[in-house]
């Protein structure tokens, strides 16, 4: 059966079930889709699949509007696991949630060059394996001095728009280092090389699930997946930590500096 | 618990970059890049992202305000008055000073439709060319 038909179902029955005030999912609107929170009797004709957008970020904002609110959500593989990493630092909350799980398709992990385009468990659509991210690969043949040059050049074609903090679910802070003029100047262009995307960088170690949302968001096209994905491949080789595999799993910072991992 | 985005075009330049607002209860709490936009291909600057911020804010204002004397302080005032006092007074320049002495400054944030009028307004009604945006300073 049709994967859209089989997720308006899904939702459909949710809805109808009673367990939840609303469900949030994406809605065909003008160029694209858009999130949007359906309620209970709402039509689901408009109800779509792609593109996708930083879902987990807007279920924060709305579990905090509503701090008893039961809601659902249809989450993909990157959602799901940004969610529980959102949960491991007590942004959102899981047991208020009851999620819809899609697959990818092979189509959208092409286009987000995905490695894991699949959730925990799967209620809409068919498992397709991941790829290995060819820009990761290329990247990773630079030499040192090469890669310095390569993120030089990218960062020097920043705008400041802050839209890879603005759109990063995993970017929860209510006070942002990147604010701060001790970092980041206002009024220049462009910002310091290499504070404000290093910063950024280092604030999203085991907590950045490649959701690719700051690569579709960034008027420069600076493909700053390929500094997190190393990022994430280093957390795993040193700590065997990956972001959003388990709710189990405690972060390698809380397990490497407290004693008996917090 | 009511949550829905609106589709529009960012009002801070004349590039025409296509945006969600993010409504949550009645208030506009954020703004999301449209996906596949013609224009903005998903993609904002930094006042872009920042649509929503001045819509509800404290600082905002909401009615016309009137300074009756120079110096003297703004009180505020209906539409009617307003209006009525500006068109009385432009009158009352263009007479004594001619049209040209009489400059309209025009915005992004209007529709090209409304920058339309304006124009209109001051070539045809008031007589000037004196026209001018802030899109283009």
């Amino acid at each position: 059966m049709d994967r859209l038909v089989l997720a308006q179902e899904a939702v459909k029955q949710l809805l109808e079930s009673g367990e939840v005030e609303g469900v949030l999912a994406l809605r065909a609107s003008g160029p694209s889709s858009v999130l949007h929170l359906y309620r209970p009797g709402d039509d689901l004709a408009d109800l779509v699949l792609w593109p996708k957008y930083n879902a987990p970020k807007v279920m924060d904002l709305l579990q905090r509007s509503g701090p008893d609110v039961q809601l659902g959500m249809v989450v993909r593989g990157c959602e799901e696991r940004g969610l529980i990493e959102l949960a491991k630092h007590n942004q959102v909350d899981l047991a208020r949630l009851h999620l819809i799980y899609v697959a990818c398709s092979a189509e959208e992990r092409d286009g987000c060059r995905c490695a894991w385009p699949y959730p925990s468990r799967i209620d809409v659509g068919e498992k397709v394996e991941g790829i290995a991210d060819a820009l990761v690969a290329e990247h990773e043949k630079l030499s040192l001095e090469e890669r310095g040059e390569f993120w030089k050049r990218h960062f020097a074609r920043c705008i400041k728009c802050y839209a890879c903090r603005t759109v990063c679910p995993q970017c929860f802070c209510e006070v942002c280092m990147l604010e701060d003029k001790l970092w980041v100047h206002t009024g220049t262009l462009t910002p310091p090389f290499p504070t404000y995307h290093l910063v950024r960088a280092y604030h999203t170690v085991a907590k950045c699930v490649g959701c690719m949302e700051c690569e579709a968001a960034c008027p420069a096209d600076i493909p700053l997946p390929v500094l997190y994905a190393l990022l994430r491949r280093d957390a795993e080789e040193l700590f065997g930590y990956v972001p959003g595999r388990s709710v189990d799993e405690l972060p390698p910072l809380v397990v490497e500096t407290l004693p008996q991992g917090g | 618990m009511e949550y829905r985005n609106v589709l529009t075009t960012c009002a801070y330049c004349g590039c025409g970059c296509g945006l969600y607002l993010e409504v949550l209860d009645g208030k506009v709490v954020g703004t999301l890049a449209a996906k596949n936009h013609a224009i903005s291909e998903g993609k904002l600057c930094v006042k872009g992202w920042n649509s929503h911020a001045y819509i509800h804010h404290a600082d905002r204002l909401s009615t016309p305000q009137i300074r009756d004397q120079r110096g003297g302080k703004l009180r505020e005032a209906t539409w009617d008055e307003a209006l009525d006092l500006v068109a009385r007074r432009l009158n009352e320049i263009k007479a004594e000073s001619g049209p040209d002495s009489i400059g309209f400054m025009t915005s992004a944030k209007c529709t090209n439709e409304e920058n339309y009028l304006v124009q209109k307004w001051a070539r045809a009604v008031v007589g000037t060319n004196n026209i001018d945006h802030c899109a283009r300073l």
